[in-house]
């Protein structure tokens, strides 16, 4: 158990009076080295690997709205590594292995919890495709199994076999699969960061990215003009808006994604449970909640609003492989808006402006992948634009080469 | 329900509809290099704003356009293809390729 929950029970008084997690906001200076626009996960990821294995803290986060607001509050918090290509599953493993030690590292809970992860196969094709995921994952060092619908009944018993008339042949179970708090991951960074003398910026936004002679000098903000050595970019859902400042595409296409929770209810459902026909998950988080997602909308939109189609069908997946879920009520629905790629890898490293780096495509798997996202783009920045090995295959001149990374273990990639 | 409206059909539930991408100009496939190409097949206009966009609808097959804004969803015009297409384009493998 990490040492600060445990003065945290034992404190007569209220702790965070006299030692707060962040620091007060303070003034924008007009030059830092490194510049991140975006203070989501990812930002400050990699704010904090920059200051701690790097030495570089003379570093700004720059937040249009507040820490960790965007997409980082959107997602359902799913931490996996079972992908398909050998390249997804050693970046993935890698985010897994440095989630579980998270909240020592911090020492900050960030209410990590692996439970196993359950995706259900419908098909002969699926099954196939899943026996190839496993022996990969396998492969690559992680726990991935097939398992037939006996072992699911034992693992998941309130589970609906038949759901919509699809009976579930097998199933992928991924031991390693796991949830975290994701708010938590975003503050957890955020403080080591600040800690290291990092300086956060929130309700600051950038506006335009100034580039001469092919070389980034720094960005225009609601709060003044910043020189910087270095900028990153990671803003999720805009990042093929913020490129267009800098003065180049990306091949992003924006769609909106939608989720919901329900109530709380006590704790009856362990793994995060999974249907690759019905394009629906079910959860149950730390709260109790049932956190119900699926895949993106069905065509592209910059608006993160409900539509009643999405959800009437991501109801009825889940209503289905869980009956009694028909009994509970919502208590929230929401949607973020994921920067997809036509391949579901993500768009990492280098960009056609010099010392302007790029963290975007990251669809509906950026979470997962907040730590070993912030590592690498700390060692990408800190190298003066060495890219590390294992982003290699995700760089932005992969589409121009025709040498995509086809990523059909992701949620949103029909199986 | 949002509804659209098919050239062909007239209004419909949006539900009916698959979308088909942007429309863009394609570069000339006899003398295009890798680059240009990749550009066509990847790359979509990226602003927020009023877009063109080819759309299906699904029961019968009927391949459409659409002017939308991709902010607030709105649907300004839908007409058939030949308003911006009076031409056919024949694909033909160079000498050589299989």
């Amino acid at each position: 158990m990490p040492l600060g929950l445990l003065k945290y029970g034992l404190s007569q008084d209220f702790p965070f009076e006299k030692d707060p997690d962040l620091p007060l906001p303070t003034d924008l200076k007009g030059q830092y080295d490194v510049v991140i626009i975006g203070g989501g996960g990812h930002g400050v990821a990699t704010a904090y690997y920059l200051a701690k294995y790097h030495g570089i803290t003379n570093v700004a986060v720059l937040e249009k709205g507040y820490l960790g607001g965007g997409n980082t509050a959107r997602n359902t918090a799913v931490i996996r590594s079972n992908y398909l290509t050998p390249e997804g599953v050693k970046f993935y493993s890698e985010s897994v292995k440095l989630y579980e030690n998270l909240s020592n590292e911090f020492d900050f809970n960030i209410m990590y919890s692996q439970r196993g992860q359950l995706t259900l196969a419908h098909t002969d094709a699926t099954v196939r495709a899943f026996r190839q995921r496993a022996e990969v994952n396998k492969h690559f060092g992680g726990r991935t199994e097939l398992i037939d619908p006996t072992d699911i009944a034992e693992l998941v018993p309130t589970l609906n076999l038949n759901p919509a008339n699809l009976p579930v042949l097998a199933g992928l179970w991924h031991k390693d699969g796991a949830t975290a708090r994701h708010d938590a991951v975003a503050w957890g960074y955020a403080r080591g960061a600040t800690q290291r003398g990092v300086e956060l910026h929130q309700l600051t936004e950038v506006t335009d990215v100034l580039v001469s002679n092919g070389r980034v000098t720094g960005v225009k903000t609601t709060r003044g003009d910043v020189n910087a050595g270095a900028v990153i970019q990671a803003v999720a859902g805009h990042s093929a808006l913020l490129a267009q400042k800098a003065g180049f595409p990306l091949p992003l296409v924006a769609y909106p994604l939608q989720a919901m929770v329900t109530l709380p209810v006590k704790p009856f459902l362990t793994p995060l449970v999974s249907s690759s026909a019905l394009h629906c998950y079910v959860q149950q988080t730390s709260r109790g909640e049932m956190v119900i997602g699926g895949g993106s909308d069905p065509y592209p939109l910059y608006n993160s609003r409900a539509s009643l189609p999405l959800k009437e069908s991501l109801i009825s997946s889940a209503v289905e492989m869980f009956p009694f879920l028909s009994e509970m009520r919502l208590l929230r629905q929401w949607a973020g808006i994921t920067d997809m790629t036509s391949d579901y890898s993500p768009i990492m490293g280098l960009s056609p402006v010099e010392n302007y780096y790029i963290d975007a495509g990251w669809g509906t798997w950026g979470f997962k992948a907040t730590p070993i996202c912030g590592k690498t783009m700390a060692e990408l920045v800190a190298t003066g634009g060495k890219v590390p090995e294992l982003i290699q295959p995700f760089e932005l001149t992969r589409f121009d080469r025709f040498k995509q990374v086809n990523e059909m273990g992701a949620t949103a990639a029909s199986h | 329900m949002k509804i659209m409206t098919c050239p062909l059909n007239g209004p419909r539930n949006i539900s009916e509809f698959v979308y088909g991408g942007q429309v863009k100009a394609m570069p000339d496939n006899q003398n295009v290099s890798d680059a240009e190409w990749a550009h066509y097949v990847f790359y979509e206009k990226n602003d927020v704003g009023i877009v063109l966009e080819w759309w299906m609808h699904s029961p019968s097959s009927y391949w459409f356009i659409a002017e939308r804004h991709n902010a607030t969803d709105e649907i300004i015009r839908t007409y058939p293809a030949d308003e911006l297409f009076k031409q056919r384009v024949d694909f033909v493998a160079n000498e050589g390729e299989s």
